[in-house]
């Protein structure tokens, strides 16, 4: 019988294989961006495995709202790369230090 | 039992693309197995009765995120083997700050297992007057209590289309020589030409 604990594990696998994404391809600012996305899908499991295993429809519709600022997150991400690419040539990040911060 | 098997495929699927989206050598690739992720998380969301959740996945992470990842990609030019270096610089911290936090979060999900916490029950308030289907259910909720929050996504997906497109857009630099018909058609004879009466011996003011 499958119940909310298998879920919520899947989820944790897949949000620490998100965040040891963002540790394994620190120069490669694509697969970063693809690692928060794979982190949203695991928040995104979980509020759907409760919703569904407490009946309450709230963390579907909470789910969408993830979904929202994922795809907005990703547009802006992506068109930050775009020009950061135009104007240096490269997209490695972890020499970003233009700004001396 | 079929939904155990479902739900085990689906799950090792979605872990093992998760995987390769992560230690994948060409970002191509990355994005080609996020797509398969997002597809077998779909596939999650169905086997608990969330279809519209499920269907809106595939419709905003296939269709448009992943598609604009792929363009972004395949549009910039990117030196693989320069992106690579330092992923086994990187690893030993990153399997350890892993492990650490998937022991955590296993350890949380194990005191859930426990009875040590007492997790919500669903209100009644917010469960809708019996309609029918996933997305109907959800549509009452959205459009009745949670309108206002509906309308500020509108507002960030607008911001974010603004912004994206303000930051990517480049004005085309007039060019010697080139016309500008706008300029052409705003001109008329009064400020285009001046009479002058010179007098003899003296220049004109112009």
């Amino acid at each position: 019988m499958i119940g909310v604990e298998h879920y919520i594990i899947v989820s944790a696998i897949l949000f620490v294989l998100g965040v040891l994404g963002i540790f394994l391809n620190r120069k490669n600012i694509i697969v970063i961006l693809m690692s928060i996305e794979l982190i949203l899908l695991a928040v995104n499991i979980n509020m759907v495995a409760f919703s569904a295993f407490l009946g309450d429809l709230v963390g579907q519709v909470f789910a969408m709202f993830v979904l929202t600022v994922a795809a907005a997150e990703a547009a802006i991400g992506l068109a930050i790369l775009l020009i950061y690419f135009r104007g240096r040539g490269t997209i490695a990040v972890d020499d970003a230090n233009q700004m001396k911060g | 039992m079929i939904q155990t098997i479902a739900f085990y495929l689906f799950a090792v699927l979605v872990i093992a693309s998760a995987v390769m989206v992560i230690t994948a050598r060409n970002p191509v690739h990355s994005v080609l197995w996020l797509i398969l992720a997002f597809f077998n998380a779909a596939g999650l969301m169905v086997l608990v009765g969330a279809e519209f959740i499920a269907m809106l996945l595939i419709i905003v992470y296939v269709g448009a995120v992943a598609v604009l990842f792929l363009f972004v990609v395949m549009m910039l030019d990117i030196d693989v083997a320069a992106m690579r270096a330092g992923f086994i610089k990187n690893a030993p911290l990153g399997v350890v700050i892993a492990l650490i936090l998937l022991a955590e979060l296993v350890l949380g999900i194990g005191a859930y297992r426990m009875g040590a916490i007492e997790l919500g029950t669903p209100m009644a308030s917010d469960a809708p007057a019996m309609v029918e289907g996933n997305t109907n259910a959800i549509g009452a909720l959205l459009y009745t209590k949670y309108l206002f929050l509906f309308e500020a996504a509108g507002i960030i997906l607008l911001v974010a289309m603004i912004g994206a497109i303000v930051l990517t857009h480049r004005p085309t630099r007039a060019k010697r020589g080139q016309q500008d018909i706008g300029k052409q058609v705003r001109r008329n004879p009064d400020e285009a030409t001046v009479m002058k009466q010179p007098t003899v011996g003296q220049g004109v003011e112009l």
